[in-house]
């Protein structure tokens, strides 16, 4: 049986070569792995997968194509459920969602869903002829506030229904995270970019350097004759930890610091004007994706040591496994229970050591997981010169700040009806990392298209 | 695009530029900022609203030269473009009728005071401006400034032109008249509003500054521009800029600013090489 065979593993960019450059590290599997691998699926009747998959993707189908060699048809068939799937095939949580399910990843290893639909994907930007269907237009007019994958998706969605669509965008490119926050090496901006010109020639409006909160607001754009409006502004707003030192010269936030490198291309610095400055050592502050990102690409500048420095264990990380196995094969080292307590600067102000405390997991806590308990006189100095803060992000205040009416909840996200994405307001809904706080593209691509399916809905009845 | 319709140069090194951007324009007050890029290579830099003029369209900025960007920008002309310019950011003054204010400007810190100085004459208050220059030629806006303000004093350090002294010699003859001074602003180098809030503070004289740290989006999302102010961290861009001038920590923002200083002089310095070779 088909299922028997190994899944496939993903060819990479040597980890010494990758360490030096910012090309992607995953280079896609060939025509003939793809087709091998997709053989694998012995296409359930009751696909488990499919319900992995927060946009219900239809898995087995688009995989069988590939097998079949019909690949624009499988690109096809995914997009029919996921408008962006050259992204997602590259960082969708797949082992904790589609792949999880896959009836393989009982007695074996499952399908490389996620590899599979990066490779239809990309097939079909390379060969595939975009044929566009303009929908008949509606007469309504949508403005979506944030150009993120919540509101790339939810534009997209609306145009197909015939609606005119305007993505209002603070800075000066879409994209949102998958352009200023994850990097180059795991994902392409090319690729980002293609996916968004693919959304203007269905005739959605991106206008960016759009400040909503400033230089417009919710209730302008609805007397302004827009008859529903969609906020998808994200999670961008960093935490700090609050601890001694954090002004010093050389803490960053994650977001400046990946900023700085992605949008603004620092590391092609003096070519790209805006400075980016990395210490032989660099402590990176945190154990998610944001801090696995910071840590790979301080390493790309140059830095000679870098740390991940976490309270809790290995196992309790929240990266993805993916991502922390290639941090390792990078030579990112990891400083597991270890937080630290003090950032110590120099005269000049700039970055020179940070005192941290060791830890060991005492009981569990209310999340389930085993509570980190400092070690008493475990006090330690780490010589870092740079120190990037990857503690998590709160919501972008300017939208919700400035909409009165618009119901948040304590922490500033938006509250929204999970069934419909539907605010407080009528005619606005909400999406994405918002409304959820900061989780996934593809949570956030959802989001937008359940908001587009009762836009469309309210748009229609109204 | 954000062209540029009128440029005038107000001294050596300091530029003033009417720049196209009517959706700025509309909502434009006192106190905000843009941030701009000059070419596609460009980093975004701050550039605080001098002026605007909503049925034409149009923000007035002043910038004067001072590395890569700043010099790029002042070399811009009538009819060439930004391909960035947006805003308005940041919190906008406060304009109230405060009584007697003092509106300081030290250097191209001028230019940032005048929109503020005629939204507080608007509002009724008597205003009195200080501005101070290092010599007589760095000195701008003259005209404009009197044009709003019910006194003017000027500093040059050196004395050539108005008293000879700095800002502060300004303030204390306003108090030597017997004046009482309700607020004041005060926008210029970081050094010059920790000299004006150092003055105040002791007198108990409420003293708004403008700061003016490295920024990259502006909109609260990376907190480069962060400062300390009464003991808590504050995103100049969403928080100020405008602060009350007896909580910054002053130190640190200049420490702060100095980060980039190496990487600055080598952006600079290919500038500079490339005009050398054009024979500018
Ligand atoms: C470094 C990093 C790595 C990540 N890695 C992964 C990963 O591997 N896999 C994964 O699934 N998820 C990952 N995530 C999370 C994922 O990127 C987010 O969950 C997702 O981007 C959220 O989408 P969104 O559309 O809600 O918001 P965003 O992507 O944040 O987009 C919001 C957009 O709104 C704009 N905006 C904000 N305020 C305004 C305003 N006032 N006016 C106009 N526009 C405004 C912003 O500029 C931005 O472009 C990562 C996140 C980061 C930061
Ligand atoms: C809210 C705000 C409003 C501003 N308004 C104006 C304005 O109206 N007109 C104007 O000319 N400038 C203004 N600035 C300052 C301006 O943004 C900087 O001068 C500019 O970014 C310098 O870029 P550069 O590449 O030319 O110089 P750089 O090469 O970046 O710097 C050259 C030198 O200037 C110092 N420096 C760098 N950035 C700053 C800064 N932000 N403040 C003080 N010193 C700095 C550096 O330490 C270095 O010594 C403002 C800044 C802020 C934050
Ligand atoms: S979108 Fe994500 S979760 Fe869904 S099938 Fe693709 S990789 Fe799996
Ligand atoms: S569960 Fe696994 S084997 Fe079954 S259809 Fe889905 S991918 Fe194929
Ligand atoms: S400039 Fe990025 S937060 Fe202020």
């Amino acid at each position: 049986m088909a299922s028997k065979a190994p899944r496939h593993d993903m060819p990479c960019q040597d980890p010494i070569v990758r360490g030096k450059n910012f090309s992607e590290v995953a280079l896609g599997y060939t025509v003939e792995t793809a087709a091998e691998e997709a053989k694998r699926c012995i296409q359930c009747k009751k696909p488990k997968c499919v319900e992995g998959c927060p946009v219900g993707v239809d898995i087995p189908q688009f995989i069988n194509k590939i097998a079949e060699g019909e690949h624009l048809e499988a690109a096809s068939i995914l997009k029919g459920k996921n408008t962006l799937p050259a992204i997602c095939g590259r960082v969708c949580p797949q082992e904790s969602q589609c792949e999880a399910q896959c009836i393989l990843g009982v007695k074996g290893e499952p399908v490389a869903i996620g590899r599979l639909e990066r490779f239809a994907a990309d097939y079909e930007m390379a060969n595939g002829t975009s044929k566009l269907e303009k929908a008949t237009p509606s007469g309504k007019k949508v403005a979506v506030i944030g150009a993120g994958p919540a509101g790339l998706t939810c534009a997209a969605e609306l145009a197909r229904k015939g609606h005119a669509v305007t993505v209002l965008e603070a800075l000066h490119v879409a994209g949102g995270v998958l352009m200023y926050g994850i990097p180059e090496f795991r994902l392409p901006k090319a690729i980002v970019q293609k996916e968004i010109n693919s959304l203007k020639d269905m005739g959605v409006e991106i206008l960016v350097n759009q400040v909503v909160g400033k230089v417009t607001s919710v209730q302008e754009l609805l007397a302004n004759g827009y008859d529903a409006v969609f906020i998808g502004t994200g999670a961008g707003l960093p935490y700090f930890m609050k601890i001694p030192g954090e002004n010093y010269n050389g803490v960053y936030s994650a977001n400046e610091f990946l900023t700085r490198s992605n949008l603004m291309k620092a590391y092609d610095f003096p070519n790209h004007a805006t400075p980016i400055k990395v210490g032989e050592q660099v402590a990176v502050l945190g154990g998610g994706n944001v801090a696995m990102d910071a840590a790979r690409t301080a390493l790309r500048l140059g830095a000679k040591d870098v740390y991940i420095v976490y309270r809790r264990s290995m196992t309790e990380l929240p990266a993805r496994v993916e991502e922390v196995h290639h941090a390792e094969e990078e030579g990112i080292q990891f400083k597991i229970l270890t937080n630290p307590i003090a950032i110590n600067g120099d005269e000049n102000g700039n970055v020179k050591s940070m005192t941290c405390l060791k830890y060991e997991l005492g009981e569990p806590d209310a999340s389930g997981r085993r509570r980190p308990v400092a070690i008493e006189g475990s006090e330690f100095d780490l010589p870092v010169q740079t120190v990037v803060v990857s503690i998590g992000q709160g919501p972008n205040p300017l939208v919700t700040t400035t909409t009165a009416g618009l119901e948040l909840n304590k922490w500033g996200n938006i509250v929204a009806d999970e069934t419909t994405m539907a605010t407080s307001i009528p005619g606005v809904y909400a999406g994405g990392d918002i409304v959820t706080g900061a989780a996934t593209v593809i949570l956030a691509m959802g989001a937008g298209k359940t908001a587009a399916a009762s836009i469309d809905a309210y748009l229609m009845t109204n | 695009m954000y062209k540029v319709v009128k440029r005038r140069q107000l001294a050596d090194i300091i530029t003033l530029l009417e720049v196209e951007a009517p959706e700025v324009a509309k909502k434009a007050q006192p106190g905000e900022f843009v941030i701009v890029r000059q070419n596609e290579e460009s980093e975004r830099i701050p550039l605080t609203i001098m002026d605007f003029n909503r049925d034409k369209g149009t923000i007035t900025i002043v910038i004067q030269e001072v590395g890569y960007s700043s010099n790029l920008i002042t070399r811009m002309q009538e009819g060439d473009s930004f391909v960035t310019f947006v805003g308005p950011l940041g919190q906008a003054t406060e304009i109230e009728n405060y009584g007697t204010v003092l509106c300081i400007g030290g250097g191209v810190g001028v230019a940032p005071v005048h929109p503020i100085a005629r939204g507080l004459k608007e509002a009724g208050n008597k205003v009195i401006s200080i501005l101070g220059a290092r010599t007589k030629d760095l000195l701008i806006l003259e005209d404009e400034m009197r044009a709003v303000s019910d006194e003017v004093i000027i500093t040059t350090d050196d004395g050539t032109y108005g008293m000879k002294g700095f800002v502060t010699h300004g303030i204390q003859s306003v108090l030597d008249q017997g004046i009482k001074v309700d607020a004041i602003w005060a926008i210029g180098p970081v050094v010059m509003m920790k000299s004006v809030a150092n003055f105040t503070r002791p007198l108990g004289i409420k003293t708004i500054v403008s700061m003016n740290p490295v920024m990259v989006d502006g909109t609260g999302m990376c907190g480069a521009c962060r400062l300390d102010v009464g003991g808590e961290t504050k995103f100049a861009c969403v928080d100020g800029p405008e602060f009350d001038g007896h909580k910054v920590d002053f130190d640190l923002a200049m420490k702060r600013s100095a980060f980039f200083k190496n990487e600055e002089a080598v952006a600079y310095g290919k500038v500079k090489c490339q005009c050398a070779k054009e024979g500018k």
